[in-house]
């Protein structure tokens, strides 16, 4: 009870403090620069120039305390050993020669590799069929739900699909084993296997983020003038071809924004593998090894930076990319 | 569309079949879940969940009660019981040897090379007479083919919900949730207005920079912030998870309703201005109203990303019982008690049955969102 308290009493104060912010700056600019008397265009133009900080300044505060600060701050921590004495580029150079840190950065470029691509696949597959039947909503409400479930709901539901029950223990009641059992084959222990635990692992991402794939797909096929498909028809072009030939190719920039949405979304993701796995049997990935360098055991903060901005680094190319469309937009 | 009649609908039906099968591996994992938290402990752990909704056969062997222990009624002898230990059943066949486990139907009377007569009922009560006082203390062994009805419990969910912790895990999920939803959209409504319709010099350097801040890992904050908390001396709590969201969720909330509010039209605002309108009153009287869709496609995001996160609340909360969400408490129980899927199951349910509800009331909005931020132009 007192917990609930608590929540309801700041979020009142966090709302109205705000709104408050807002509301007393603006008052306060307009009296200290009244658009009336002696000055008043001197005044409104001043005043012009103020607002806008105004509006923005709390968001800029917020992304600088919590985003921008922390990149500079987690570069310099990576030059610091674990008691906090600069030690330069030492720890780039022992994870150069980390047998677990390389395990996770192969992982790591497999699923940048083939989370992404499966998931735009099938994600354009769902989208081209649905929008040619009748329920094709339902369809795809369905297939998107898993968005809405979380990394760690998904991991319990997959682990489900993916148990294994021992010899002489009865009946699998894991599905993919009973299927496997069904079609003459042997049950096994999937999240042990060795590199294909990954992909099992990689299912999961890529059964989450296919309905996000579709619905921006989807939204883009219907985008497309008719006209080209019909003069494509006329020429006799089989559906096949006018999917393959004549949509895809007048889709490809929003293929590339999905792609590029799931990469990051797959450089951060930390949650499944460490629900799943772990990060043993050779799963391990770039966050969750960030994770047992910062949290677990004797932590060692500047190994854990070094790690984070591996990953960084790693996005930088899609962060240069997304500027540089968004500022050919704004011109 | 012009499509050759015959070939229209044979493709039409492929394509409903293989949108059928796409439907179906996509449900199919949540599904076996939610059907699994509903079954009781022993069911799962023998047989899989498709089998839930038909009744189960199965074949029990029981020792049947010792004959020292038979009663005397009148002339003869009884030893009875049931063959179920637990629940019920429905015996369709039983036998008293190994080699014809299914030779006599229910209510029939078998009769033992050694003289006495066994009889096992429909509803699994066993009786087995002797002509003379029986001794021994093993019992007959009695096979019994029984059929169970499907059985569905609320009791997983009773167990996650009190003993198990879920509850107050669910308490503390919505303290994160709420607060870390509301405080950006404030701040990032503002912001975006600036940004889209004020001048100001550097906007455009300001917009760059937000659109980049979009992929910035936010594992990059957590040591920098954990220890600026502990310095301000708000440490692991809930007001700083509520600023991290805040912090990690304005960039995409600052770049979406930008890109909504710079859409709308321009005449309206301008000619606002003309009557005399400050930007605050603007902002209020026409700017948040008409962004109704955006501000609720960024609410849903945010609700279903915090409410699904687990890593910032594991670095930016505590560990006890006052502060541990249903994320973090599932992945303790994943380690706790690995094996026993029906709380894991149930507990998995709890947390998923909110944001499915958001996800399926709210979904246009969702989808509105997700468009406005990804197909620009289009």
């Amino acid at each position: 009870m007192d917990q609930l308290l608590f929540a309801v009493s700041t979020i009142i104060v966090g709302v109205f403090g705000c709104v408050a912010y807002f509301y007393f700056s603006n008052i306060l600019l307009d009296r200290i620069y009244p658009a009336s008397g002696p000055n008043a265009g001197a005044n409104i133009n001043k005043a012009n120039a103020i607002r806008p900080w105004l509006f923005v300044l709390p968001a800029l505060l917020v992304l600088g305390l919590y985003l921008v600060y922390p990149v500079f701050s987690t570069f310099l921590l990576s030059m610091r050993d674990s008691r906090g004495d600069f030690v330069g580029a030492d720890n780039y150079i022992w994870l150069a020669g980390d047998d677990k840190f390389r395990e996770s950065l192969g992982n790591n470029l497999l699923w940048l590799v083939i989370v992404p691509a499966a998931s735009t696949f099938f994600g354009l597959v769902a989208a081209g069929l649905t929008d040619r039947i009748k329920w094709g909503s339902v369809a795809q409400s369905l297939i998107f739900m898993p968005m809405a479930i979380s990394f760690v709901g998904a991991s319990v539901i997959w682990k489900f699909i993916y148990d294994y029950r021992g010899e002489n223990q009865g009946e699998q009641i894991g599905l993919l084993n009973a299927i496997v059992e069904a079609m003459g084959g042997t049950a096994q222990t999937w999240i042990t296997v060795p590199f294909w635990n990954n992909i099992f692992l990689m299912i999961i991402l890529i059964w989450i983020q296919t309905g996000f794939a579709m619905v921006i797909l989807s939204a883009a096929l219907k985008g497309i003038s008719e006209e080209t498909i019909e003069a494509a028809y006329l020429d006799g072009a089989t559906p096949l071809q006018i999917f393959f030939k004549i949509k895809i190719p007048q889709i490809w920039g929003t293929i590339a924004v999905v792609w590029t949405t799931i990469t990051v979304t797959v450089l951060k993701v930390f949650d499944i593998v460490f629900a799943m796995t772990n990060g043993q049997w050779g799963t391990q990935v770039l966050a969750n090894l960030m994770y047992d360098w910062m949290f677990r055991g004797s932590p060692d903060f500047g190994r854990g930076s070094a790690i984070v901005m591996v990953i960084m680094l790693l996005v930088t190319p899609v962060m240069i990319w997304n500027i540089s469309n968004a500022h050919k937009e704004n011109r | 569309m012009m499509e050759m009649a015959g070939t229209k609908s044979r493709l039409t039906w492929a394509v409903n079949l293989a949108v059928g099968f796409l439907v179906l591996l996509w449900i199919i994992p949540t599904f076996g879940l939610l059907i699994s938290s509903f079954r009781d402990r022993d069911a799962i752990s023998t047989s899989g969940w498709w089998t839930a909704m038909s009744a189960s056969e199965q074949n029990v062997i029981v020792r049947a009660d010792a004959p020292d222990n038979a009663v005397q009624d009148g002339t003869v002898w009884v030893v009875s019981g049931n063959v179920f230990d637990s629940g019920a059943g429905d015996v369709t066949a039983f036998g008293i040897t190994s080699r014809e486990p299914e030779a006599f139907g229910p209510g029939e009377v078998a009769t033992h090379a050694q003289g006495y007569q066994i009889t096992v009922e429909a509803n699994g009560d066993y009786k087995i007479t002797y002509t003379e006082e029986p001794s021994g203390s093993r019992g007959q062994r009695l096979f019994v083919r029984a059929e169970s009805p499907p059985s569905f419990t609320l009791d997983n969910y009773r167990e996650v919900l009190f003993a198990e912790g879920m509850g107050k895990a669910l308490l503390n999920t919505l303290t994160v949730t709420i607060p870390a939803t509301i405080i950006p959209i404030l701040v990032a409504a503002f912001a975006a207005y600036a940004l889209a319709w004020m001048e100001m010099p550097g906007r455009a350097l300001l917009i760059a920079g937000i659109v980049g801040l979009l992929v910035v890992p936010l594992q990059v904050a957590f040591i920098p912030l954990l220890k600026l908390h502990n310095n301000i001396g708000i440490g692991k709590g809930y007001i700083g998870i509520w600023l991290a969201h805040t912090g990690f969720g304005l960039p995409l909330a600052v770049f979406l309703l930008r890109n909504y509010m710079a859409g709308l039209p321009g005449e309206i605002i301008e000619s606002a201005r003309v009557d005399g309108a400050s930007d605050f009153a603007i902002f209020r009287k026409i700017i948040l109203p008409l962004s109704f869709p955006a501000l609720a496609s960024f609410a849903i995001f945010q609700f279903l990303w915090v409410w699904n996160d687990l890593l910032v609340a594991k670095v930016f909360l505590g560990t006890g019982e006052d502060q541990v969400v249903m994320t973090g408490r599932i992945v303790d129980l994943l380690g706790s008690r690995g094996g026993d899927w029906e709380i894991l199951a149930a507990s998995a349910f709890v947390s998923i049955a909110v944001p499915i509800a958001v996800f399926f009331s709210l979904q246009r909005y969702l989808v509105r969102g997700l468009l406005a931020g990804s197909v620009k132009g289009g």
